[in-house]
């Protein structure tokens, strides 16, 4: 296939060759006048109609491959061999023209935040026409087909949304209309790159849906990056692993996630925290080490530092890819072995020893806790009568979707934001004051904070000295030498050692920063620290290690934890008891376990439904229809019967359900009898028991 | 994204870590070899250098009156000329910067001050204080540079700490309007939080955690001002409100001497123009590099 030929015509397109080839490329970035390598040796081709997913942690060099294949590499960025082609067309040899006639007929990209993909003043529906104006169809037809494309993306008002700005409609609507003008070129190729990674799990959760139904319906090939194995699993026919600018292993998605042939795969799934594992069975597995820093050439395997499998060969031979069987290839000497990879933490934890929680009595007592926010003469409800303990030593997690008021209740108990009058946060059944500044020193040492961007809590203008000795002189009152005895032993307990202690933040990795964050909250001997996501912004190697260390700290120093995420797997892992909330109300709480299988609310039967997994990855799904409704405008009755998928009834709209102990120590939400939910969650939800959907894009 | 990664770090031991030279070592070098800045600091070095050796280097004693040379055109002699008074114009430029190069750095050093505290205090207590104190300051605003130096002339009479104190007083809100903005993005940060948590006063938040991290601004808003005080310091000699006669000054000279421009005694003002312009020029090449610089 020549370029010539493809140039001469844009309606011929070869029906023998692969959507996308790429072809042993090498890509390095240009860094103070040296060309710095980030990406080796990459190859990997998609057939037409498949779906290949691209899977690794941060610097890896997923999107770099992404945007080069595209050829939007920053200015700097170049690709130094191999070749990429596109329907047969040599991507890396087109001019400037037809660079444009490719990107307009025959590729398209999504990125990761939806809200940067639009121009935000202008509205959506011309956004959307534009493409079609570019294709030469007149301003009406353009408008036509842009409104149809909207409802292909099952957006279900494409003309109210069409005359929208893109900051009045949510996430999970932006993704869907990005989708709409990627897929209205009728592309051959669709880039995703991690698109659904700012989204919440049960907009994820549709978004997949849908991009999965709308490439059966356009037979498009899709090229799908994330850093989520759940989501690829979910997504993709095949998946190739990058690690270090390198492709480790490629293979069928399930197979490789099932039975993964190079040691960073294998290491890499164990860090994910599976359902059927808690902190009482076993500590997370951890990759030991850390990524070679760009540009560092190791001789060997470049995975070899890291491995636990490693041999004297694996330091002196860099292994090819080997052809492993069954369409699958590993970049390992010892491949036949990648699954007896010694585990890195033993199997049974301290946290094995750790008492139940049961019995113990409550350390922070939330009571009717309410906050209203006033905005531009608005009223938001960000919390409402809220009621829940934290006992003594336990983990209390708390989950929803964003907007659901987890922060708002974490910044209430912390002294942060002063909830409404007649709420009441106790500590030791005594009443707090509602801001920190009027608590006591004894109390502001009790309760902690671990924030979730360690960017923004730790100054950046401070040495971890400082950061750490600050807290422990204000709240341990510590001087002297005592205070560098227990800053020493401090530093030692988060697994850092003392040449850190004259680095600033700026010169720490992100996993290194949390753990500097954590040993302040620790600082002064607290008996509750708040994790507000404290791995969210980690990857899942460096989440794993910031887990166990949690998990550590819990044992030995007997606090107890309010641990906010909206990662459920995480949650699972480390909660005792699980509080759900949405829109600023409980509605459910009890012992993880109750609350991670049924009978349990519907809400929190859709959101464990929502999440990706990669042990289940064909399981029926229950949907939530729309989005999150407006906390300034909440639903009547039950707040969550927009979305409900067990609606009963108009019993839902006109009154709200209590907060009933359903049986011993879970209390549920609902108007359902917690014997109806036993019996209904055993069968997937009838459509037609749903209440009739709300208007799109509320608030 | 991908080149400045950082090492994933893991489990229990915790090995090596990227050690990179800090931020603000970065900033100063790229200050420090930026081409706008050397041209800037060799003018400004230059003057500087005119302020402390000016009577030494001088070719004639520049309040020297010399009645028979008298508006004298540039010579070998006199190579800037001579003024009405039969002084020599080059011995007048090269010490007639003294007292401008050190009124302008004091004044606007006094107004960083008092700005940063202000920009503060407004920024981190919000609300009624912001409020209260950011009227005040606007009323300051309000009045023009002339207006409040001749009524503090006319109060505490001409003398150079009358004319640092006003020029201070005239920059100090904008000074506080800038550190302000960028304290209110600061405070929302979560360390500002944490630094509650633990119990610590208003004053040591707001100078110990956030005032660090405000540097940046404060030190571009400091260059840009030193410039505009160079030209306000001249402004008010050259209407007669600062240094008096005889002592040499641009802003002085100019004003005495150009009713005689139409004369076709050109050299009598231009030089001190020139001189004056170079010296503002000089200080806003280095306060580009220095804007440049944190920028990036």
């Amino acid at each position: 296939m020549s370029t010539d030929t493809a140039a001469a015509s844009d309606v011929v397109t070869p029906v023998s060759t692969d959507a996308l080839t790429v072809d042993r490329i090498d890509i390095a970035y240009r860094v103070r006048r040296k060309d710095q390598p980030v990406v080796r040796d990459v190859s990997f081709r998609i057939g037409r109609g498949e779906s290949f997913g691209l899977v690794g942690e941060s610097g890896c060099g997923k999107s770099t491959v992404a945007l080069a294949i595209v050829r939007y590499l920053a200015r700097n960025g170049r690709v130094t061999g191999g070749s990429i082609e596109i329907d047969g067309e040599d991507v890396l040899g087109l001019n400037e023209s037809e660079l444009r006639r490719l990107r307009q007929h025959k590729v398209s990209m999504v990125y990761q935040e939806p809200g940067r993909a639009l121009n935000p003043s202008i509205v959506v529906g011309r956004q959307v026409a534009e493409v079609f104006e570019l294709a030469g169809k007149s301003d009406k037809e353009a408008l036509e087909l842009s409104e149809e494309m909207l409802r292909k993306v099952r957006i279900s008002d494409p003309v109210g949304v069409m005359k929208r700005y893109p900051h009045q409609l949510s996430g999970g609507m932006l993704q869907r209309t990005v989708i709409a003008m990627a897929l209205a070129s009728e592309p051959s190729l669709l880039i995703l790159d991690e698109p659904t990674t700012a989204l919440d799990a049960t907009v994820e959760a549709e978004v997949l849906d849908l991009v999965k139904a709308l490439r059966k319906e356009f037979g498009t090939s899709l090229l799908f990056i994330s850093h989520n194995l759940g989501v690829i699993a979910r997504m993709c026919d095949r998946v190739g692993v990058l690690y270090a600018g390198e492709m480790v292993e490629e293979g069928p998605a399930l197979e490789v996630l099932r039975d993964a042939r190079h040691p960073y795969t294998v290491g890499l799934l164990r860090c994910i925290p599976r359902r059927d594992v808690d902190k009482r069975r076993r500590a997370l597995d951890t990759i030991p080490g850390f990524l070679p820093r760009p540009g560092e050439t190791a001789e060997g395997c470049i995975f070899a530092d890291r491995c636990g499998l490693v041999q004297d060969r694996c330091r002196t031979e860099a292994p090819p890819l080997y052809d492993v069987g069954a369409g699958r290839r590993s970049r390992c000497h010892f491949y036949e072995r990648a699954q007896r990879l010694p585990r890195t933490e033993p199997a049974q934890t301290d946290a094995a020893k750790a008492k139940p929680s049961n019995g113990a009595k409550p350390l922070i007592s939330a009571r009717d806790v309410g906050k209203t926010f006033r905005l531009s003469g608005q009223e938001i409800h960000g919390l409402t009568d809220v009621s829940l303990d934290i006992l003594a030593g336990e983990t209390l997690g708390l989950v929803g979707e964003s907007g659901s008021g987890k922060t708002t209740l974490a910044r209430v108990l912390m002294g942060l934001t002063a909830p409404d009058a007649g709420s009441s946060v106790e500590l030791d059944g005594r009443a707090l004051a509602y801001l920190t500044k009027q608590r006591t020193n004894a109390e502001q040492k009790a309760l902690q904070i671990v924030f979730q961007n360690p960017d923004s809590a730790l100054n950046r203008r401070h040495s971890v000295r400082r950061l750490i000795g600050r807290s422990l002189s204000k709240l341990g009152h510590y001087t002297g030498a005592a205070l560098q005895n227990r800053l020493l032993a401090l530093l030692h307990s988060v697994r850092l050692t003392d040449r850190y202690l004259p680095m600033r933040p700026s010169q720490l990795s992100g996993g290194l920063k949390q753990r500097v964050a954590i040993a302040r909250a620790f600082a002064g001997d607290p008996r509750v620290v708040v994790c507000d996501e404290p791995t969210s912004a980690l990857d899942v190697s460096v989440q794993a290690a910031i887990l166990n260390l949690l998990n550590d700290l819990q044992t030995r120093e007997d606090v107890a934890y309010l641990f906010i995420s909206h990662d459920l797997a995480v949650v699972r892992y480390l909660s005792d008891r699980i509080a759900v909330l949405y829109l600023g109300r409980l509605m459910e709480l009890g012992s993880a376990e109750k609350v991670f299988s049924s009978p349990h609310h519907p809400y929190t039967e859709a959101l464990l439904s929502a999440v990706p997994s990669i042990d289940a990855v064909d399981r029926e799904r229950i949907r939530l229809d729309g989005e999150i409704p407006s906390a300034a405008n909440p639903p009547t009755g039950c707040v969550f019967h927009t979305r409900c998928p067990r609606y009963i009834g108009e019993i839902c709209e006109t009154t709200e359900p209590d907060l009933v102990e359903a049986e011993p120590g879970h209390a549920i939400r609902c108007h359902h009898p917690i014997e109806e939910l036993r019996r209904i969650q055993a069968s997937p939800p009838s459509p037609q028991s749903r209440p009739p959907a709300r208007a799109d894009g509320d608030g | 994204m991908s080149v400045d990664a950082v090492p994933v770090e893991s489990a229990g031991a915790v090995a090596a870590e990227r050690t990179g030279p800090s931020p603000r070592g970065e900033i100063v070098r790229d200050i420090v070899r930026s081409p706008t800045f050397i041209v800037g600091a060799i003018i400004v070095g230059f003057w500087i250098f005119c302020a402390i050796f000016g009577y030494a280097i001088a070719p004639h004693n520049p309040a020297a009156e010399n009645l028979e040379g008298i508006n004298q055109a540039p010579s070998g002699a006199h190579l800037f000329g001579t003024d009405q008074l039969g002084r020599d114009m080059l011995s007048r430029v090269i010490t007639g910067v003294r007292d401008i190069i050190i009124i302008a750095p004091v004044a606007v050093i006094i107004a960083t001050v008092l700005g940063t505290a202000f920009g503060l205090v407004m920024g981190y207590f919000r609300g009624i204080v912001d409020d209260s104190v950011s009227r005040v300051l606007e009323a300051f605003l309000a009045l023009p540079l002339i207006v409040i130096s001749i009524a503090a002339i006319t109060a505490f009479g001409r003398s150079n700490l009358v004319i640092i104190i006003v020029i201070a007083i005239v920059f100090t809100p904008l000074i506080a309007r800038t550190v302000r903005t960028s304290v209110l993005l600061e405070r929302e940060l979560d360390y500002v939080a944490a630094a509650r948590l633990r119990g610590e006063k208003a004053p040591y938040i707001m100078f110990v955690e956030i005032l660090p991290n405000v540097t940046a601004p404060i030190v571009v808003e400091f260059t840009v001002r030193l410039g505009y005080a160079v030209f306000a310091i001249a402004t008010l000699s050259f209407l007669g409100f600062g240094v008096q006669p005889p002592s040499p000054d641009w802003g002085l000279d100019i004003a005495s001497n150009y009713p005689l421009v139409p004369a076709g005694y050109w050299w009598e003002v231009l030089f001190d123009a020139v001189a004056l312009a170079s010296l503002v020029i000089g200080v806003n090449l280095i306060a580009d590099a220095v804007e440049g610089a944190f920028d990036q």
